[in-house]
């Protein structure tokens, strides 16, 4: 049952990623890429991580797409450039190259183990996955989450005045 | 336990089907006599009689409307992007009719032996004797709301009119807006249940003979969470995405036929979900008098409060005028923002005394 759901979450994944680089309307690839990062979030439902999955369609499918969408309807591209780029396809081609080889060694190798550490799989079912997520967030990594959110209160900061002319 | 299908038995999942089915028939009869009542409560609150002629009392006027859309000319505009048009109305759809998995809208029923919670992403752990349902239930529907306003931007920009243009525009800035406070205001509800699972929050509202609601608890958390959820499924009096007087119904001015239904139908299903998050949240869900000891009691309970919600939904649209797009961002951003981390520091502050 679950390997059939993988499989067909998977191709649906694989096939809204190619459209995302295939399609010639910018729209169209942004709505592709929101499904690639659903069918992503499928991938944390399937690996006991809910809250990972509603943070991603949250965040990436949510808040981070409709920032790109909304940039791309209002510069109002409607033209394919991908002509004028031809070069940059090479150089990407060549990143994709290597990162499939890459994780086809590392798969073929068995490297890619369960994760060890604290919180095992029984953990996370008695728990909760929020709670532990909630746990390290605000005991052991304390300082790194008030640093970020200091960050995001400075690009909040600076996004006000670069809009606001009199301040 | 009989017959198993990929080891789990058959009757898992008859039950998964027939609860997915009575969810869906649910919100989509609810959605096609919502549209009936809104016009007759409105009637009536301003000394009209609303729909009479289609059967008693108009009550067949949600279907003669569907049969009418349903056969109307479909039209797409020579210059609007086809893909975007077409797949617009489903984008907006589809989030509004599944977020209805998560919400429980009965306790747990036995048949022929097998415990069934009414609740259609849930399953009953007979070994751990307690319902598993999604833990972030709350999230989920948070996520899933998030991505209904695609619906709206892209029919927006697909139209290639400047009326549906503003009129996108508009639903998104004020959808992303009001998520934020709709977010912030139900975490105050967290902080006192401790979990994100739906089941869990409505088992603990079940105190003092089924009312022991959050509501009493969060009275502002309830109250901003309704309006911020009204705001954010662009109902009246924020309904500005779609002002008739300045923008010829702002996002949907290009559609018609079914796919124009599809936008009503995904505004009335949202208004169903909200209704019925609300009454989960704050209202106790299926909690009542006696709704634990005679399960059958719970979802009607239920329906009567998230009718009872939809009413005044209602009520609220015959009542008040609309708002302006400036005073609607300084609602949103000046008053409701604060005032959720003020509930939720006040919240932390009394729950760490007690």
């Amino acid at each position: 049952m679950e390997t059939l759901f993988f499989l067909i979450i998977s191709f649906v994944a694989i096939v809204s990623a190619i459209l995302v680089i295939t399609c010639k309307n910018p729209i169209n690839s942004a709505l592709a890429l929101i499904m690639t990062f659903f069918c992503l979030a499928t991938y944390y439902v399937m690996l006991d991580a809910p809250f990972m999955a509603a943070v991603q369609v949250m965040v990436y499918a949510g808040a981070i797409m409709v920032l790109m969408v909304f940039t791309i309807m209002l510069l109002n591209i409607r033209v394919d450039s991908s002509k004028k780029h031809s070069h940059k396809l090479v150089f990407g081609s060549i990143i994709g190259f290597f990162t499939v080889l890459n994780s086809i060694i590392v798969i073929v190798k068995g490297r890619a183990a369960l994760p060890t550490g604290p919180y095992s799989g029984e953990m996370i079912q008695k728990f909760g996955h929020t709670e532990l997520i909630g746990r390290e967030m605000f005991t052991n990594f304390l300082l790194p989450f008030e640093v970020t959110s200091i960050l995001l209160l400075v690009a909040i900061v600076g996004a006000v005045i670069l809009a606001k002319k009199k301040i | 336990m009989g017959i198993e299908i990929l080891g789990l038995p058959l009757m898992y999942y008859i039950a998964m089907v027939a609860k997915v089915l009575v969810a869906f028939v649910f919100v989509l009869l609810t959605v096609a006599y919502a549209t009936y009542a809104e016009r007759k409560i409105i009637g009536h609150m301003q000394v009209r009689l609303g729909p009479m002629r289609t059967g008693w009392h108009g009550l067949l006027q949600p279907i003669a409307d569907g049969v009418k859309l349903f056969f109307k000319e479909e039209i797409v505009p020579s210059q609007a992007s086809t893909f975007a048009f077409l797949v617009a109305p489903l984008i907006a759809l589809i989030p509004a009719f599944i977020t209805f998995a998560v919400i429980p809208f009965g306790g747990v029923i036995e048949i022929a032996g097998y415990m069934i919670p009414l609740q259609v992403a849930a399953y009953y752990d007979t070994a751990a004797g307690q319902v598993m349902d999604i833990n972030v239930g709350a999230l989920y529907i948070l996520a899933m709301s998030s991505l209904g306003v695609y619906g709206i931007v892209l029919a927006g920009w697909a139209s290639n009119s400047k009326y549906s243009l503003m009129g996108g525009l508009r639903a998104s800035a004020q959808m992303i807006s009001y998520e934020l406070s709709a977010g912030l205001s139900l975490i105050a509800v967290f902080m006192l249940s401790g979990t994100l699972s739906l089941t869990k929050i409505v088992e603990l509202q079940s105190g003092m003979g089924g009312f022991d609601w959050y509501l009493f608890k969060q009275p502002l958390a309830a109250f901003m969470f309704f309006i911020c959820s009204l705001a954010e499924i662009n109902r009246t009096p924020f309904d500005l995405p779609e002002a008739e007087t300045e923008l010829v119904s702002g996002f949907c001015t290009e559609y018609s036929s079914m796919k124009y239904a599809m936008f009503f139908m995904a505004e009335y299903a949202n208004m169903v979900t909200v209704c019925a998050l609300t009454a989960t949240m704050f209202l106790g869900g299926w909690n009542g008098p006696f709704a634990v000891a005679v399960p059958l009691l719970g979802p009607i309970y239920f329906i009567a409060k998230v009718y009872f919600l939809m009413f005044t939904c209602m009520w609220i649209r015959a009542t008040l005028p609309r708002y302006r797009y400036d005073q609607l961002m300084h609602l949103g951003w000046k008053v409701f923002i604060p005032v959720a981390f003020a509930n939720i520091v006040v919240t932390g502050v009394i729950g760490y005394f007690i």
